[in-house]
């Protein structure tokens, strides 16, 4: 199974890189490991809203249901509207890729999809207040408009491609 | 260099919130139609079962690297760097997965400071923001390699495409301390 090797992939990484930096520093290594601890209950909230929300939505709408609602809106008032909702959540990148990969096999559009993790990642509304203190305010409204652009049209095309 | 404000701390007490609510609401739904509990446990059950599975992982590469690529270390590499070794330095600092976005603001605006180009630290901000490497194995485990690789060409492709654009229409006025 493809999804299996790759999470074995990262698993190995994990444990071959951990072992590598036990010997190199015992110090960084047990401050490697806080720091990944702290981050794992920062996002334990944000995990368990995702993994609850997977649930109920697909428990009281069956997949096929769900995709068919969803993609009677995957036009491009679909993708800007995604994009928008995208760019506002702040939901963990890693985290979101599970939700965006139950609703690829739902049957969710790939543009869809595409555009949700690309704004979702690319454009950070939370952080836009600090972006413009450390570097300006037309600086950060530029790159981030630009981004919101770039991001729906990554979408439109990843689902020209895919 | 200036100590990044963290977003404050009901950012997370706002998520427990969320959380606890989104709970609750599935017991009780739960609870009132038997039909479906067996599919919400399921589908819940899946997804937390795949993350648990890397998450872990994840997070332990994450943290190694940000303990080990310092501030300092990008702050050296990118500060000087130009042309097409400048845009690939900014792309491969922005991939290294070294911590939280709001740590690379005051980051750029020391390297604007120092007189790296306005470009390559537009590209080193997208890339901070959703180029980082262990993410790009998440994304390939759960949406599969040919997502993953045809979004990554496009993300680089348009974060080099807003550096330019950006470069073109302003340039970083970064508060001029002492040089």
């Amino acid at each position: 199974m493809k999804v299996v090797s790759t999470a074995l992939l990262i698993n190995l990484l994990a444990i071959v890189g951990l072992i590598a930096a036990w010997f190199v520093n015992r110090d960084k290594t047990r401050q490697a490991l806080t720091v990944a601890l702290r981050s794992f209950f920062k996002m334990l909230p944000s995990i368990l809203m995702v993994v609850v929300l997977i649930g109920l939505v697909l428990g009281l709408m069956p997949p096929q249901k769900f995709s068919a609602w969803l993609n009677e809106r995957s036009g491009l008032t679909g993708i800007f509207v995604t994009g928008l909702i995208g760019a506002i959540l702040h939901i963990p990148a890693i985290i979101a890729f599970p939700l965006a990969g139950t609703l690829l096999k739902s049957g969710i559009a790939v543009s869809i999809i595409a555009t949700f993790i690309t704004t979702l990642t690319m454009i950070g509304v939370v952080t836009l207040p600090l972006e413009m203190k450390e570097l300006g305010r037309r600086f950060a409204l530029l790159r981030n408009g630009l981004s919101f652009i770039a991001a729906l049209v990554i979408g439109w095309l990843m689902g020209i491609i895919l | 260099m200036k100590q990044p404000t963290k977003p404050a701390m009901s950012q997370t007490k706002n998520e427990w919130a969320i959380a606890i609510v989104l709970m609750i609401i599935t017991v009780i739904v739960g609870t009132a139609l038997p039909s479906v509990r067996g599919r919400i446990v399921q589908s819940a059950w899946s997804v937390a079962r795949e993350m648990l599975f890397i998450l872990p992982a994840v997070l332990v590469l994450m943290g190694l690297f940000a303990v080990w690529v310092s501030k300092e270390t990008v702050n050296k590499y990118l500060g000087r760097t130009s042309g097409v070794r400048g845009v690939l330095l900014a792309l491969f600092f922005g991939a290294l997965p070294t911590g939280p976005l709001y740590i690379a603001f005051p980051l750029a605006a020391g390297l604007a400071q120092k007189g790296a180009r306005t470009s390559n630290i537009v590209i080193f901000l997208t890339a901070w923001a959703c180029i980082k490497i262990p993410q790009e194995l998440v994304e390939w485990q759960f949406l599969g390699a040919r997502f993953m690789l045809a979004r990554l060409t496009l993300t680089i492709f348009f974060a080099c495409l807003i550096g330019f654009i950006v470069e073109r229409a302003l340039t970083i006025k970064a508060p001029k301390t002492s040089l």
